[in-house]
């Protein structure tokens, strides 16, 4: 079959050197355009971000994105979260025997889009075709380097007492929108993934305040997990305001009818800060119209997150401990 | 003067999750003039499945060419040989379906199998299923089975309303599941058993609002059903919804974990829709039940006992490995007490 990937794209002859050319093409560089073994890096500065993820999302697309979009974003973003600026990008296939070579197409279309879109170079990569059955239609994975010009670490553990926490917009879009999209759901919603690279709000964030001790994505785990993360790492306590959540009325409906809790759901496009009180303004605005300070560092209950509930209640806000299922009624 | 403590037991399980997430319990009263606890119900389908019907579905998962499908919540309760999540990493088919209607869809893709769906739930879930079979049959869908474990709720509030263990002073009353019944089944058990009984809705607002009117019926000592959930529960309810389950079950006996066998409170298919019965169609050999040691789950469903109380709360009983159903269900008292404190 001419228009499915087949072993022979993975077996190192001519159809393999073939489809590599192609994809060398669309992503050209000079780097790139080497073709040799390894990428030979030019780096400014000595201190680097490198981060590595896999992504074998379904479906492939989803409203507001795809996995390709995600695998650039994803990668992006983690290594914005360091304070870094993203600047090459390895992307690895893993491709199931069978995949349509036009949806191969769409995806590597959508790679080159997001990282035109967030100034970041291919400068290696590999495809493998397994057989069928041996993987779900198309894995990718994706490592991103970054050159880190900021003073800050910016990791969990830096977050101090009184910082104020920021998140830049609405959360749970995207796990709402791939899990409607996964299991035809049939809810007639605008949901869309959040899913985008942050690079212009970070940049913002980081020009505005030299002050921010953590920044972080809360992708899969959501809020909540992000959060419980950096309480650990910090050994602090970490108190949230249930109404300063932003989140869509959709998003909360959705969840309510299946029976998640939106705080536990993967964003892909959002990030959290931890910043002095003093600049908390100031970074609010440099993340956005859609920014909300949500909460503060404080120095009791450390280790545990305290959400405020909106009748002035408060309750622990957990770790995940399983996935969420769908409930009953 | 001796502080009037009030009890009240908030029957179904969306409830109990709305409780813990929204903090009610830490701002009710709890002064010399008046103490309010409220304690949680059997309204947790999960829950109050009796061990033989998880060991059922469990069996009939294991049979070739059986796709077992159920909703999510079922999915890791532990049966004696394991749960279904468990026979599913074993190799058996076990499919989680958000409707019925999606198990029924299973079948008709998969015409050389035989999907089984475990039915639980109460008078809310119940029509839908009923709706499902009256559809099977109209397509001559012939590979679609039912487990029957469905519940019906006023049997099993008599019995509690009726029972000198839990002292309980009145019901906040299940809001969805009345959205079909309607507020009338109510009133026996308010009249006969003198318990104040409100439907309520589930947002925040809507829950402090039913306890500030049950609190307000026992001062006054009154004991009626009020709907405080007006936008969405009818005093009638909704009768087609009714017809259509009564078209397609009739009442039962029923065993409830915690509570024994009920009489009549429980559904199985009238004889026009038998050939849909998995327990007919499909003839598995039970583990005898056995309680499980420690678990309290049966006194926490009646009031008795809260989470707290368990020896196996938090301890070998977590969500990671739930022992008793109210750890696993995500609308379990347990589960709401372990995840929200």
């Amino acid at each position: 079959m001419d228009n499915k990937i087949t072993l022979a794209h993975g077996n190192g002859g001519r159809l393999m050197h073939e489809l590599i050319e192609k994809l060398c093409l669309k992503f050209s560089n000079k780097i790139l355009n080497e073709m040799a073994d390894a990428a030979e890096l030019n780096v400014p500065g000595n201190k680097l971000a490198f981060s590595t993820d896999s992504y074998v999302v379904k479906p492939l697309f989803f409203p507001g994105g795809d996995i390709g979009k995600l695998a650039v974003c994803g990668t992006v973003n983690d290594i914005l979260m360091k304070g870094a600026k993203p600047l090459f990008i390895s992307l690895a296939f893993i491709i199931e025997e069978g995949l349509e070579l036009s949806t191969l197409d769409k995806i590597t279309q959508s790679i080159k889009k997001a990282s035109d879109k967030a100034k970041i170079q291919v400068v290696t990569g590999d495809i493998k075709v397994v057989e069928k059955g041996s993987a779900d239609k198309i894995f990718i994975n994706t490592s991103g380097i970054g050159v880190i010009a900021h003073r800050g670490r910016h990791i969990g553990a830096k977050a101090k007492t009184g910082d104020a926490i920021i998140i830049n917009g609405t959360i749970a879009e995207h796990g709402i929108a791939v899990l409607n999209a996964r299991e035809k759901l049939g809810f007639v919603s605008s949901i869309k993934s959040d899913c985008r690279n942050l690079n212009f709000e970070v940049g913002r964030c980081l020009a505005a305040s030299k002050n921010i001790s953590v920044m972080r994505d809360p992708t899969r785990g959501g809020l909540a997990m992000a959060l419980n993360e950096i309480a650990l790492s910090s050994n602090l306590g970490i108190e949230i305001n249930e109404e300063s959540i932003p989140i869509k009325q959709s998003v909360k409906k959705m969840c309510d009818i299946l029976g998640f809790d939106p705080l536990y759901i993967a964003n892909e496009g959002k990030f959290i800060s931890f910043v002095d009180k003093k600049d908390a303004s100031k970074v609010k605005k440099a993340m956005g119209k859609n920014a909300r300070i949500i909460g503060k560092v404080v120095s009791n209950h450390k280790k545990e997150v305290q959400l405020k509930t909106e009748i002035g209640s408060s309750r622990i806000l957990a770790m995940l401990e399983s996935d969420q299922l769908p409930r009953i009624c | 003067m001796k502080a009037p403590k009030i009890k009240l037991m908030e029957v179904c399980g969306t409830h109990t999750m709305a409780i813990a997430r929204a903090g009610i319990k830490k701002l009710l009263p709890d002064t010399v003039e008046l103490t309010v606890e409220l304690v949680s119900g059997p309204g947790c389908p999960v829950c109050v499945c009796s061990q033989s019907d998880i060991d059922r579905a469990v069996e009939v998962s294991r049979i070739k060419d059986v796709i077992m499908t159920t909703f999510g919540d079922m999915m890791r309760v532990p049966g004696r040989r394991g749960s279904l999540e468990d026979m599913k990493r074993k190799g058996s088919d076990v499919r989680v379906v958000y409707s019925s209607l999606d198990a029924l869809n299973i079948a008709k893709g998969n015409p050389q199998k035989k999907v089984v769906f475990m039915g639980i739930g109460f008078e809310t879930t119940s029509p839908t299923i009923a709706a499902t079979i009256l559809e099977a049959k109209k397509q001559k869908i012939r590979n679609f089975f039912v487990l029957s474990n469905f519940k019906l709720i006023f049997p099993a509030l008599e019995a509690l309303a009726g029972s000198k263990k839990n002292k309980i002073d009145g019901f906040i009353c299940p809001g969805h599941v009345s959205v079909i019944t309607g507020s009338i089944p109510y009133e026996k058990v308010a009249k006969r058993y003198k318990k104040p009984s409100v439907i309520t809705g589930f947002e925040t607002i809507d829950i402090l609002k039913g306890i500030e009117r049950l609190i307000n019926q026992i001062k006054n000592r009154e004991y009626k059903v009020e709907i405080a959930y007006k936008r969405a529960v009818k005093k009638e309810g909704n009768p087609t919804a009714r017809k259509i389950l009564g078209s397609v079950f009739e009442a039962s006996d029923s065993e409830w974990r915690g509570l024994g066998i009920i009489k009549k409170s429980g559904l199985k298919l009238r004889k026009k829709y038998r050939d849909f019965g998995a327990e007919t169609r499909f003839k598995v050999k039970i583990p005898k039940t056995r309680k499980m040691r420690g678990c309290a789950c049966g006194e926490v469903i009646q009031g008795i006992k809260s989470p707290r109380d368990c020896k196996l709360f938090k301890k070998t009983c977590t969500p990671q490995n739930p022992v008793g159903p109210c750890m696993v269900s995500s609308e379990g008292s347990c589960a709401a007490y372990y995840k929200y404190g």
